[in-house]
């Protein structure tokens, strides 16, 4: 399977070039870039790891790529993704966020169903990769 | 005139009654709004501003003298502003002044009984269309607004940078519920946020509610897990009694939706429990606005869907449909825009062009989600994208499930034109003039993307708007 989570998962993996142009969107919206990552993409998985806190003060992307080129050595079979977060009031949360980093394998997600009454379903979503400890999900 | 002259028994005209002062500074706190007046012939602009302004506060046909056990002068609305329409023989915009005194706190049918109440019908008009509203600070704080609102919601769906992808299950009726969550999972999993029940799709004989709940959330559950993003069915809970309304909604909630409906027909009222029930249970509110047009269309007489848009912000709902200017249904493109602005600004300057009348500020109040849905197809998505923006949700119902390679691929084609076209609008493309290119050029990676732009590349429909602005833009000289 392909985990579409993040705003361009339907198109082919960005190059650098294309990652690098969505960089220079965000730092033209006056947006900080924060990369995280993780081995467990659950759906409903919000808080994956911060690789280092949001660059509030990096205003160049060819810093924010040197940041991503770090990740993806240190972290180079797990998920990255690219965050922009606007501080404007009103909004205060994330703009835009696209992975850009995945596993060379996705096993992808059980759904456990659990029958209750009245027909009614219990549905749980699980990871096959999570199964196994941290740091040994992906190979 | 002097008071016992004033309430001296008989017929007064309404100006003479006070409810016409050209010299009245509205107060920062008071309800403003705007009506489209035809008078009558013979008739005059004025005293038929006035008549509004009475009939839709405090007057009667004649004068009582109970006035004066009352601080009347305050209570009474005031037609502060009277002038032509532009462009027309027999229109006038009237202004008029409301205390915020006459309203209940946080009532939208409390508020509506007097603005629209009686006055739609009174008979020295010939036709009567409230055009703006303009709310203060102290009576936009007495509502919850939307129980989500665009931020929450996109962070609990995680889904940021891009519009939502939705499509309306069809037929519309008909459809067991096992076939009908048939439709439901291919749609989800071919890579659409949500999938949504028509506004007619209750509970028939060919459809038990509970039935497409089930089935549903199947087909939700299936796709989520196939994918690993969220998803979501607005389940429509709208039914005869709220009673029977708040059980489907509790039923849709032990199930795990993430998202309820209901239609616009269920009444203010009805809104506003279901607002309060979908705050309480960390639901998000969807509302198809069924039977608007017919009183929002036509431009002499009814009720602007700007208005409605205001209402439906205060009332408390999360998404609305609120036009897509290139699709089936009405929609002159400035006046759209207008709808989005009021639904999803912190604040709306005066904007004629877009029918916006009066400033307007939300207090903080939390934005809608408008939903663009009807008559749409992916080969539509640089002008869908550039008219609308990305805190919206695109509905493709026939623009999915009738896709000449099934409603998976349907579904593919609209997800990845979008992501394609938000790709390339970030990168600074001109997306207007370059978007057939851009399209083109996803579709090469993307054989279902070509087989929609091969079936609906030319489909439009363009038709003179009904609804358009009034605003007569003048050169100003360099």
């Amino acid at each position: 399977m392909r985990l579409t989570q993040g705003t361009f998962s339907f198109l082919p993996e960005l190059t650098d070039e294309q990652i690098g142009a969505q960089v220079e969107h965000c730092l033209s919206q006056g947006w900080a870039l924060s990369i995280e990552y993780t081995d467990d993409p659950h759906p409903r998985n919000t808080y994956w790891e911060m690789f280092g806190q949001p660059m509030f003060d990096l205003h160049d992307a060819a810093g924010v790529m040197a940041e991503l080129g770090s990740a993806r050595a240190t972290f180079p079979g797990q998920y990255i993704k690219l965050n922009a977060f606007d501080a404007t009031r009103g909004v205060e949360s994330v703009r835009l966020s696209f992975i850009v980093n995945r596993p060379a394998t996705e096993p992808g997600f059980a759904l456990i169903r659990e029958e209750a009454a009245g027909r009614a379903i219990r549905y749980t979503i699980r990871s096959y990769a999570a199964e196994r400890p941290e740091g040994e999900r992906y190979p | 005139m002097d008071a016992k002259r004033r309430y001296t028994a008989g017929v007064l005209k309404y100006a003479e009654m006070g409810y016409w002062n050209p010299d009245y500074e509205p107060a920062d706190t008071d309800i403003l709004a705007l009506f489209r007046i035809t008078p009558q012939e013979g008739v005059d602009p004025e005293e038929a501003a006035a008549a509004v302004a009475g009939e839709s506060s405090t007057a009667t046909w004649t004068v009582v003298w109970t006035d004066r056990l009352t601080a009347a002068d305050t209570y009474r609305a005031k037609a502060y502003r009277v002038e032509p329409v532009p462009g027309s023989e027999d229109q006038y915009f009237a202004y008029i002044a409301y205390d915020l005194a006459l309203f209940e706190p946080g009532s939208i049918a409390n508020l509506t009984a007097s603005i629209i109440g009686n006055v739609f019908g009174f008979k020295p008009l010939k036709a009567l269309r409230l055009e703006d509203m303009r709310f203060p600070a102290a009576y936009v704080k007495t509502f919850d607004g939307p129980p989500t609102g665009i931020v929450v919601e996109r962070e609990r769906l995680d889904k940021f940078g891009r519009p939502l992808l939705g499509a309306t299950t069809k037929p519309k009726l008909g459809l067991s519920g096992r076939n009908y969550g048939r439709v439901v999972y291919e749609a989800l999993k071919g890579g659409l946020d949500f999938t949504k029940d028509d506004e007619n799709i209750n509970s028939q004989p060919f459809m038990h509610w509970r039935d497409r709940f089930l089935f549903c959330m199947e087909a939700v559950n299936r796709a989520s897990a196939a994918s690993g993003e969220v998803k979501g069915h607005y389940l429509n809970v709208t039914a005869a009694t709220m009673e029977d309304m708040y059980e489907r909604a509790e039923f849709a909630k032990e199930l795990g939706s993430v998202v309820v409906m209901i239609d616009l027909v269920i009444g203010y009222t009805a809104i506003q429990s279901m607002s309060k029930w979908a705050r309480r249970n960390d639901m998000i509110l969807h509302l198809h606005r069924a039977g608007h047009a017919t009183y929002t269309r036509q431009k002499s007489h009814g009720v602007s869907f700007r208005v409605i848009s205001k209402w439906m912000r205060l009332a408390g709902v999360d998404h609305i449909h609120a036009g897509t200017v290139v699709g089936k249904l009405e929609g002159d493109p400035n006046m759209v825009q207008g709808f989005y602005d009021v639904l999803r600004e912190p604040h709306n300057p005066v904007d004629l062009q877009r029918g916006i009348y009066f400033q307007q500020d939300w207090a903080g109040l939390r934005k809608v989600m408008p939903v663009a849905s009807g008559g749409i197809h992916a080969g539509q998505m640089h002008q869908l994208l550039t008219y609308l923006g990305e805190d919206t949700v695109l509905q493709f119902g026939g623009g999915t499930i009738g896709h000449p390679m099934g409603i998976q691929a349907g579904a593919t084609a609209n997800r990845v034109a979008l992501e394609a076209m938000v790709l390339a609008r970030n990168e600074g493309r001109d997306i207007w003039n370059e978007g057939p290119a851009i399209l083109a050029d996803a579709a090469r990676d993307c054989s279902p993307l070509k087989a929609a732009l091969d079936t609906w590349g030319e489909v439009t429909f363009d038709y003179t708007s009904t609804d358009t602005p009034d605003f007569v833009p003048t050169a100003t000289p360099a």
